[in-house]
């Protein structure tokens, strides 16, 4: 495994693009910044700018304005860029797959390397799909 | 010329300072984490974080090559030559050059400026919103900088020399230990602040409102050595205040106790307070900040 890899794998810079979830989902994201769960003690931090990120972290279903946004946040996100889909609205868009305004789900615009399901994930589940993510990085 | 380039690169210079630079940026992320009650990032993270960087892709915006590359470039090496000049006339006073104070003042304003020309350079809207607010914001903190670092001065005699304060300061005590010298080391904490971007004065690059401004369009390389000027700032700024106020003992075990002491205060101002807006900043420097600068070389001038 080569150091640029490893380096990555230490400080991970999460944007949150927010494709009309629920809201649910973005709270218990938030938790995981809170004093309980901490992520920055992994070096896992909010990145302001998409052209600082390292993960593209999606929630919600994307609609037809949405889907159209995070196909541009991805091409403007510098590679290697991960994506992590978060609740079971962005893995597989559950109850809302026959909806009038839901055309795709997100792995259909942007590749996704963790999903992470869950009405909303805990935050502990989040942890867990993330580290699980890291090590598939390691292979 | 090889101790020369040994100086700039190696020791008091470039990798000295970096790694100075990114233990203090640790410290401020620990410190910041446990006043909030939780964990905080383990040591190295500031220089993983760097290396990442290096390892992503650059993005350049459209019709900005040159200026958006090696703007980044610019601020670096000013601060390298500042913390240079510094770490010498902090080991051997007697070598310092007529003026070198000066020459730091003005090297000091370079990366503010670097920022300012590779934002503007980069043609994203937020990123001009954040220029124009660096730009009020060197216009803002300079003035009550430069008054208290005036007062230094005429403390010690009139020397515009690093190393003339510093012996000045060594016979007569240290700067800080006087009226105007107390008022003067408050002002130059404050406009510290707002060098540093730091929070009460960070609007520049407020995430919350405009998404990290300046530096909106910057990734991996560029992104890395602005960091990276960031930290040596964070070395440089500091150890100009104790050579000017706190120069009485600088051997290595004080040095780093007044450095940790400075930072401490700096940290514990970032966690205690909201986010100024730029005209409430603008008001505050030019108005409350000034008067007190103004206030110290007077004292100082009279003797105090
Ligand atoms: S997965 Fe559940 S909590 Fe998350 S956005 Fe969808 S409905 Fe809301």
């Amino acid at each position: 495994m080569n150091l640029k890899l490893k380096a990555l794998t230490k400080s991970l810079w999460v944007f949150h693009a927010a494709c009309s979830p629920c809201n649910n989902c973005d709270i218990e994201i938030l938790d995981l910044l809170t004093p309980r769960y901490d992520v920055e003690r992994f070096g896992i931090t909010l990145a302001a700018s998409i052209r600082h990120a390292d993960v593209l972290l999606v929630t919600g279903v994307p609609n037809y304005k949405t889907k159209e946004r995070l196909k541009r946040l991805y091409q403007q996100a510098p590679k290697p860029c991960l994506v992590v889909a978060v609740g079971s609205c962005a893995c597989g868009r559950v109850c809302f797959k026959d909806s009038y305004n839901s055309p795709c789900a997100v792995d259909e615009v942007v590749p996704v390397s963790a999903y992470i399901p869950g009405c909303p994930p805990k935050p502990e589940a989040i942890i867990a799909g993330i580290l699980k993510l890291i090590k598939s990085l390691k292979i | 010329m090889i101790k020369l380039l040994f100086n700039y690169l190696i020791f008091p210079g470039f990798l000295f300072s970096a790694v100075i630079g990114f233990l203090a940026g640790w410290l401020e992320r620990k410190i910041s984490a446990r006043i909030q009650w939780r964990k905080g990032p383990p040591w190295y993270q500031n220089f993983v974080d760097f290396l990442k960087l290096l390892g992503k892709e650059t993005i350049v915006p459209q019709g900005a090559k040159l200026t958006f590359l090696l703007s980044p470039f610019m601020g670096l090496l000013s601060v390298i030559l500042v913390s240079t000049i510094l770490g010498l006339s902090i080991r051997l006073p007697l070598e310092s050059f007529m003026g070198d104070l000066i020459v730091v003042l003005y090297l000091l304003v370079i990366p503010a400026i670097a920022l300012i020309v590779g934002a503007s350079s980069s043609g994203n809207p937020l990123a001009s919103i954040g220029a124009s607010r660096e730009m009020k914001l060197v216009l803002a903190y300079e003035l009550p900088f430069i008054l208290s670092v005036i007062t230094a001065v005429i403390k010690s005699g009139g020397a515009i020399q690093l190393g003339l304060i510093l012996n000045h300061q060594l016979s007569f005590g240290s700067n800080i230990i006087s009226l105007s010298g107390v008022i003067a080391f408050i002002v130059a904490i404050i406009c510290l602040q707002a060098k540093l971007g730091l929070v009460p004065f960070d609007v520049s690059e407020a995430e919350q409102e405009i998404m990290a401004g300046t530096l909106i369009e910057y990734s991996g390389l560029p992104l890395a050595i602005f960091k990276l000027t960031k930290a040596i700032l964070l070395y440089t700024i500091p150890v100009l205040l104790i050579v000017l106020f706190l120069g009485k003992d600088l051997s290595p075990a004080f040095l780093v106790a007044k450095y940790i002491g400075i930072l401490l205060v700096i940290i514990l101002i970032k966690n205690t307070n909201p986010r100024l807006r730029i005209d409430q900043t603008l008001k505050f420097f030019w108005g409350s900040a000034t008067i007190l600068a103004i206030v110290a070389v007077i004292l100082a001038l009279w003797g105090y």
